[in-house]
């Protein structure tokens, strides 16, 4: 914070300034998790006419329920593929880009498309498009022989839901390294080249070490985005099925608080999820913290 | 580029070009699914160019919306999104720089108190609260209103942290220098700290507004009065729409429709998008 | 900025604009009727409330679309926990249980009706109809609204092709697969498809045949109720489908009413499902001619075929409010259940008439001869008096026992599991399920 010597002294004015925001967090952030973590350690009926206090029974309960641990898997699986398809492709591109001079804006503008479009539109576009009956991807799929159907095979629901996912991070991973490659001093690069490295060979040694901060935040961000920001592809297209292949540990939460009503179990898998989050949120904020320190 | 390598710069040409293709699959097949009467989309495979349909459907789903989903018009539905996404971007913009202002320029009791509360909020997305959040909403009687579609979600603290960082970064000697022109804290902030943000301010509206635009879980908790619909949630009750297969055309044409404001804000306000989203990351 | 901050601030704390919202909520002058009929349904539902209020000068029903059936309860239950919640709500009969256990917030129908002082004679109405919605001792506990059963939807077209009687459908399972085989021999892709798989190859196939979907009468008798649907005649069903999903004799298209349009374009002949999609098929098929007939049945099962069970929703009355408006509610569901609004109503919609008055109206008025199939499903619900494992099913958190076994036939259908393991897989993770109803609702 501004030191002493540069910063105002006020009697109300900062509290003025900060309260809708306090306000406004109390009410819908601090209270609702008070809520939920309290929730947690009730077995009630759906009307709330009946509470019985259970301590940690919930947890319990989800911690050895197969169905639980099967969305926690489903939930890793999902989101290391979508983060390293992504990426991947993302830093595939970004160092093409990187390269070209010419054109460099128009395949930029083309390119951030996605960073616009809702999770939930990306996942109805990948969903038409992967469609059994009338999808075009579908229908070269089955044209090359594989009979694909994501209503029946958990495999083909993830692959949906994976490739929609990543989709919609190209955009944003794409910036970032993209960025990141340009803050590379060129010196670095002429200096390996004089030395008779590849571009290939000059990729692997200078420039992708150099790339690890980027690499990292973008890690974190992709794996939160993964775990949170996805509830609308898989609501919109495969409902966590069949059977429960793609069901996240978000929609989850949903699914039995809202459709299913079990208010407790609901609210102790809320629970776990914030202590998940927890840890991302502070992984992230540690090293944005140092990063600023520089 | 370090040295000149002619097939390496055409493969980079290369790869980017399919690289855009596949990014804009999907879009395309949606335009052109949207600009087609339904019998076409029947069987696969679907036709690759767009059709005849675009005034057709477009118009069919801009006044009248999609039938079975008891839906209301698609143009309602870009109303309620745009105030949605409108009110969010503004008042998080609003309730976030005061707040870092305060943080940041201010010494005050509980400042730390006020920060640490804040930055809780990074731990508790919408998706960890569902149902306890609901309830509040509920109980406060803003369930199905654009104060409950909007109010939640503008005190998170992403823009606080973004304008702090900002803020940081700028010299200390502006303000001292502003103490001794004996300009209050107010003036300050409107003569100085204002201006000196508004790449900021043009980046995190840019974000802001895509956010608020994109909001899934939210309104579909929220709103069940078909009145209150946004345009993203409205397009899966489409596809659930009891009793009947989905119509596609008129899916996509809404999907079309839907993207167009965020992508339009994001590539008119490019430059300065990348540049904030980027610097401000960091 | 300032100016958009400070209005929302201030919109957000005023109290007086928030005690008018309670008002407005709370003590209207209508009798408010949350439903979950959309589209066209949801017209007539709207036309049905005006009548009422047209027809009379005291009281006023105002229906209110509130989303499917999942997002209309969660919605009721929410708004009853913070005391905002309407007069009626239409409830999917996989509520019923949780309905009937949250003793403190509702109003039986029965009760209401004796409140009010207008009579209700139990005889009047179809008991298959009822019989789902009545306590042990024969109490209507919520009013059947739309209630419609599973049939056998065929394509004319195709059998005569394949050379097999238009007029009728497969009658037993037995000749089903040689059906379905002289079908996919003139290029029919699949023999048929089913929707709501649940509902219609388990609950309905339980009950046609008499046999026991769950203990304790399906969970009328008692809340400590357990499936049964691994029993050798389930698994012999389950796995005669799986064997069939192989060659396509049976081709799974989705939980709900995703796979009509399988049958609508001709890939299927043959579909499975409510009674109610009549319209939306007729309205879809262009360019065959389509059949209806019973569901078939195992030749040799013993009780077979006996009734078909309802799938469809009540309106339930939750307790919290005036009681003139309960007056109201009476008035409206004495309306509701009159012959001619019934006729009506079971006409447009398809949905089965819940009087015997309405069933005899519709006949006189020669609906069923205009309309070939409509009937079918009247008389597959009524072809026997319900036995105690042909009433319907009540069992508590049955919208994720569903989902169980959505997901165990999934798996079974997708070749990854035995019928026999799915099916105890079911039981197994339904138990847990049923446990914490039981538990929850026991004080």
């Amino acid at each position: 914070m501004v030191k002493d010597s540069a910063a105002f002294r006020h009697r109300f004015l900062p509290y003025l300034l900060v309260a809708p925001q306090v306000t406004i967090t109390l009410v819908f952030f601090i209270w609702p998790a008070a809520q939920a973590l309290y929730q947690s350690f009730l077995i009630e009926d759906a009307f709330g006419l009946s509470t019985e206090f259970v301590w940690f029974e919930n947890f319990q309960f989800l911690l050895s329920d197969p169905g639980y641990l099967h969305s926690f898997k489903v939930t890793m699986v999902f989101a290391s593929c979508t983060t390293f398809l992504s990426m991947g492709a993302s830093l595939l591109l970004a160092v093409m880009a990187d390269r070209v001079i010419r054109g460099a804006m128009i395949y930029k503008t083309f390119l951030i498309w996605p960073y616009a479009v809702a999770p939930a539109i990306a996942g109805v576009l990948w969903y038409f498009l992967f469609n059994p009956s009338i999808g075009i991807l579908a229908y070269v799929i089955q044209s090359a022989g594989y009979d694909w159907n994501h209503y029946l095979q958990g495999s083909d629901a993830m692959i949906l839901v994976i490739m929609a996912a990543a989709w919609k991070q190209i955009s944003y991973n794409f910036l970032f390294f993209l960025a990141g490659l340009q803050s590379i001093p060129r010196s670095l690069l002429e200096a390996a080249a004089i030395d008779g490295a590849s571009p290939f060979k000059r990729f692997w040694t200078v420039v992708f070490p150099l790339l690890s901060p980027t690499t990292f935040f973008l890690l974190v961000v992709n794996v939160v985005y993964a775990f949170f920001d996805t509830f609308g592809i898989i609501h919109a297209t495969t409902s966590g099925g069949p059977a429960g292949a793609t069901e996240i540990l978000v929609y989850k939460v949903f699914n039995d608080g809202f459709i299913g009503l079990d208010l407790g179990g609901s609210a102790a898998q809320s629970v776990l999820l914030m202590f998940m989050v927890g840890i991302f949120t502070i992984l992230q904020f540690r090293y944005v913290e140092k990063k600023v320190e520089y | 580029m370090v040295e000149n390598r002619p097939i390496l710069r055409f493969l980079s040409h290369l790869i980017l070009i399919l690289g855009v293709l596949c990014v804009f699959l999907p879009i395309w097949i949606a335009f052109v699914a949207s600009t087609h009467a339904p019998h076409e989309l029947l069987s696969a495979p679907i036709p690759w160019l767009p059709g005849d349909q675009f005034i057709q459907n477009y118009s069919e789903v801009l006044q009248e919306g999609v039938s079975g989903s008891d839906s209301i018009s698609v143009a309602k539905m870009l109303f309620n999104s745009m105030i949605m996404a409108l009110s969010i971007a503004i008042g998080k913009i609003s309730i976030s720089i005061l707040a870092a202002y305060a943080i940041v320029y201010f010494q005050f009791p509980f400042r730390m108190t006020v920060f640490w509360i804040v930055f809780m909020t990074l731990m508790l997305p919408v998706e960890v609260r569902i149902v306890p959040t609901f309830s509040v909403i509920a109980s406060l009687g803003l369930l199905n209103s654009y104060a409950g579609l909007s109010i939640p979600l503008i005190a998170s603290a992403t823009a606080t942290f973004l304008f702090r960082q900002f803020f940081m970064t700028i010299p200390k000697e502006l303000v001292e220098a502003a103490k001794m022109d004996r300009a209050g804290p107010l003036k300050f902030f409107r003569d100085i700290l204002l201006p000196l943000s508004r790449t900021n301010l043009a980046a995190l509206f840019v974000i802001l507004f895509t956010y608020g635009w994109n909001q899934y879980l939210w309104p579909l908790l929220v709103t069940s009065d078909e009145s209150y619909a946004t345009i993203v949630v409205s397009i899966q009750k489409m596809m659930t729409a009891a009793e009947s297969e989905p119509q596609w055309h008129l899916i996509m044409a809404t999907s079309v429709l839907a993207m167009i404001p965020p992508v339009l804000v994001v590539i008119f306000m490019q430059k300065a998008f990348v540049k904030g989203l980027v610097d401000t990351e960091k | 900025m300032f100016s958009e901050v400070l209005k929302m601030r201030k919109g957000f704390l005023n109290p007086i604009l928030f005690l008018l919202g309670l008002t407005i909520n709370c003590f209207g002058a209508d009798i408010v009727w949350w439903h979950a009929m959309g589209g066209t349904l949801g017209e007539k539902v709207n036309e049905i409330a005006s009548r009422f209020n047209k027809s009379q000068s005291e009281h006023s029903i105002k229906p209110i679309y509130k989303g499917n059936y999942t997002e209309t309860m969660t919605g009721a239950v929410a708004a009853f926990r913070a005391k905002k919640h309407p007069h009626m709500v239409q409830v999917f009969e996989v509520g019923t249980a949780t309905m009937m256990a949250a003793k403190g917030a509702i109003y039986p129908a029965y009760q209401v009706m004796k409140d009010a002082g207008i009579p209700l004679n139990p005889s009047a109405y179809l008991q298959a109809v009822t019989a789902y919605y009545t306590d042990a001792k024969g109490n209507l506990l919520s009013m059947p609204f739309n209630s419609s059963t599973p049939v056998l939807y065929y394509n004319k077209e195709a059998f005569r092709l394949a050379g097999l009687d238009p007029d009728r459908g497969p009658r037993t399972w037995n000749e089903f697969e040689d059906y379905a085989k002289k079908i996919q021999k003139v290029g029919y892709p699949c023999g048929f498809t089913t929707g709501w798989q649940s509902w219609t190859q388990l609950e309905n196939y339980s009950a046609w045949h008499d046999l026991a979907f769950a203990s304790l009468g399906n969970g009328f008798n008692g809340l400590n109720s357990s499936l049964l649907i691994n029993s050798p005649e389930h698994i012999k069903h389950v796995e005669t489908l799986a064997r069939w999903q192989k060659s396509r004799i049976f081709d799974y298209g989705g939980r709900r009413s995703d796979a009509a349009p399988k049958f609508y374009n001709g890939e299927c002949a043959m579909y499975i499902n409510s009674s109610a999609s009549y319209s939306p098929i007729r309205e879809n098929v262009r360019t065959f001619q389509f059949g209806v007939s019973m569901l078939p049945y195992w030749e040799g099962a013993k009780g077979a075929p006996q009734n078909s069970i309802i799938g469809g929703a009540s309106l339930w009355v939750l307790r919290g409010h005036k009681p003139e408006d309960y007056k109201a509610v009476a008035s409206f569901f004495s309306f509701l259940t009159s012959a001619e609004v019934q006729a009506d109503w079971h006409q447009f919609t398809g949905y089965l008439p819940i009087t015997h008055t309405a069933y005899e109206l519709s006949r006189e008025q020669g609906f069923y001869k205009k309309n070939p199939g409509t009937e079918t499903a009247i008389l597959q619900l009524t072809h026997k008096k319900p036995t105690v494992r042909s009433k319907g099913i009540r069992l508590g958190n049955f919208v994720q026992v569903r989902d169980v076994i959505n997901e165990e036939l999934e798996a079974v259908w997708g070749g990854q599991k035995s019928a026999s393991k799915g099916l105890n897989s079911a039981v197994k993770r339904s138990e847990i399920l049923l446990r914490k109803f039981e538990r929850a609702n026991s004080r």
